[in-house]
């Protein structure tokens, strides 16, 4: 074991150039690796962030349409005592109707939310424009940055609601204190945002219930399984839930794509570095033909003689890993460093998951360790006769 | 038991499974004495590499039996003849053969360091003494490449004995030594066989160094032509 050892790092040392050479190469398939991987990774994110970031995730509501979900709370408190999963969760109602002012009129989306909670998801204290004030009383209303125009308000103006729901109440009084920049257009035109009591006075409903209850998860992609356990553990026939999964299923078909895509780039990437390392070992046997012929001679098993094949993949494997790690790391520092847009953050955006890069070096000596395989058997097989006949 | 190696009806036939099968050995019958100096000469291609390999477990026989200190070793497995080889056979092979990664001394610890995993100041220390025996302590640290051709013969005749083998084979070991070193070579040998007890079957076509042999052995045609024993 230890002489094959021995014998192996001797040999990978009398060909200092060639042993470079592979490393090298095998140094650049695990950098590319490491860098593709943490840039799929990192649009990954960046996508589902961007697009799924701000809204809810699973979202309960009365499994009969126009109907509401009674005692709200006690259905947050059982959610946030049975799930590991959930990373915020917050009641909240939409309605809508018309908004007036004077005499203009705009159909708008009107929400109820309980802002506490509701800001870990929408970050609408973030979103506000200037002078703006989160409401702290009843009937203080935001609106989406686009209504400041069209209906030409400003802060403190007084507006005027009818709610489209015939129960509700009438030409409610409402107070603007600020404006909100949701950086979506549809929302900004058409969003106006109270406090839940404010929602459910208009609506004339209990402050016990609400329209649903918004939820956003820690791991996204659990979505389906923390559903399934909220119903059950909820165990009310008249809840439903909707999974963002549902709502989303491009995005979904996009994220998988590019899960795809990496593994087939890092498979590839893996294919090559054990074709070229195995091609160098095979090559590596026919020049030490010799040598092994007089370890033979001289006592060597076989299994011995293939040791010292496995263990130049083994060597070089390790320091192709360890440097390609070292060079996949400064790629990814050279790129998010240097490639920023304007305000300093990167174009690219990585992911640099310590996990990952040590899978992939684990991978790359695991690879190596198997591409000397064939040169291994390759070496055992060989015959001591024919060595020594031929000089 | 006085014998150390009994051949017995040896064929070696190569090709054996096509068109032109070539027949390079026929019932070989020899009896070698323990600590014997013994030689093996005739015309190349008479056979002389094929018996040695043989001998030597590299190669094995079409038909025949190889027996060793009364142990048939037709019947080993390939493993047991390689800790056999290393334990009881030492080589010296007419192109030198060692390897050129190592230095001179580690060529010569090569054969313990198969079969022990430690290297003790005992075996460390009897490297050495070979060494100087064949008259290359001072080498010891060059690389086996940076020899010229008669010292690594000389290294390789150090390399055969660190296992204290009971045979030692070599074939013209001096094949390619200038008349003078071809001596010193044999006069060496001559005294380890003397020294060390070690059996020596050495094949050579210079006819003046087989006279200086116990026994010559001459092969024609792949068969025992002549044997005479002093
Ligand atoms: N692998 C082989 N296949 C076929 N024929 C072989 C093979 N090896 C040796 N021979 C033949 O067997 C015969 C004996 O060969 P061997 O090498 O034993 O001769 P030798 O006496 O050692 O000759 P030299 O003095 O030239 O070394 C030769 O005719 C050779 O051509
Ligand atoms: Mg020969």
């Amino acid at each position: 074991m230890k002489l094959a050892f021995n014998i192996a790092k001797r040999f990978l040392l009398s060909a200092k150039k060639q042993t470079i050479v592979i490393i090298l190469g095998i140094a650049v398939g695990v950098s590319v690796q490491v860098f593709i991987g943490s840039l799929i990774s990192g649009l990954q994110k960046d996508l589902v962030d961007t697009t799924i970031g701000s809204q809810s995730q699973i979202t309960l509501a009365n499994d009969e349409s126009n109907q509401y979900i009674d005692d709200y709370t006690n259905i947050i408190a059982n959610i946030n005592d049975n799930q590991s999963n959930i990373k915020s969760i917050t009641p909240t109602i939409t309605t809508s109707g018309q908004l007036s002012i004077n005499e203009d009129n705009e159909n708008i989306v009107f929400r109820g939310f309980e802002f506490s909670s509701a800001n870990e998801i929408y970050k609408i204290e973030e979103k506000l424009v200037e002078n703006s004030t989160m409401p702290n009383s009843s009937n203080e209303i935001l609106l989406g940055l686009n209504l400041k125009e069209t209906l030409d308000l400003k802060i403190n103006d007084k507006v005027y609601y009818n709610d489209n729901n015939p129960s509700a109440k009438s030409n409610v009084e409402l107070t603007v204190v600020g404006f909100v920049d949701f950086k979506v257009l549809d929302l900004n035109s058409s969003w106006v945002v109270s406090n839940l009591e404010t929602t459910q006075d208009i609506l004339n409903i209990q402050t016990t219930e609400t329209l649903n209850v918004e939820m956003q998860l820690k791991d996204v992609f659990e979505a389906a399984n923390t559903r399934d356990s909220i119903l059950l553990t909820l165990n009310q026939s008249n809840i439903e839930a909707v999974t963002w999964i549902e709502k989303n299923e491009d995005l979904l078909a996009g994220l998988e794509g590019q899960s795809i895509s990496s593994l087939m780039i890092q498979i590839f990437v893996i294919i090559s570095v054990v074709l070229g390392i195995s091609s160098v070992l095979a090559i590596t046997v026919l020049q030490k033909s010799k040598q092994l012929g007089i370890l033979k001679a001289m006592g060597i098993k076989d299994c011995g003689a293939s040791k010292i094949f496995l263990f130049e993949g083994f060597i070089l494997g390790l320091f192709g890993a360890i440097m390609g790690i070292l060079l996949g790391i400064s790629l990814l520092f050279v790129f998010s460093t240097f490639a920023t847009t304007s305000d300093g953050s990167p174009v690219v955006p990585l992911d640099i998951n310590p996990s990952f890069i040590a899978l992939s070096a684990l991978i790359a000596l695991t690879a190596s360790t198997l591409a000397a395989l064939s040169p291994a058997i390759k070496s055992s097989k060989l015959s001591v006769i024919e060595v020594i006949r031929n000089g | 038991m006085d014998n150390i190696l009994e051949l017995k009806n040896i064929d070696k036939i190569y090709g054996v499974n096509t068109k032109n099968p070539y027949q390079a050995l026929s019932n070989i019958n020899l009896i070698f004495k323990k600590n014997s100096f013994n030689s093996i000469i005739g015309q190349s291609g008479s056979g002389k590499s094929t018996l040695l390999n043989i001998i030597g477990t590299l190669d094995s026989p079409t038909k025949g039996e190889v027996i060793f200190n009364n142990q048939d070793i037709s019947k080993y497995t390939k493993d047991e003849l390689a800790i056999f080889r290393n334990k009881s056979i030492g080589f010296i092979f007419q192109f030198h053969y060692l390897l050129p990664e190592f230095s001179a001394i580690e060529n010569v610890l090569m054969p313990y360091k198969i079969s022990n995993s430690k290297v003790n100041q005992d075996i460390i220390n009897r490297a050495h003494e070979l060494l100087e025996i064949v008259g290359l302590e001072k080498y010891k640290n060059q690389l086996a490449n940076n020899l010229s051709g008669g010292q690594q013969q000389r290294v390789a005749i150090a390399r055969s004995l660190i296992n204290s083998p009971n045979i030692v084979l070599a074939d013209e070991p001096t094949g390619n030594l200038d008349s003078d070193s071809t001596e010193a070579v044999y006069n060496l040998l001559r005294e380890i066989n003397k020294n060390n007890n070690t059996s020596f079957i050495i094949i050579t076509h210079d006819r003046k160094i087989a006279e200086k042999t116990d026994r010559i052995i001459e092969l024609k045609d792949g068969e025992v032509y002549t044997d005479i024993e002093k």
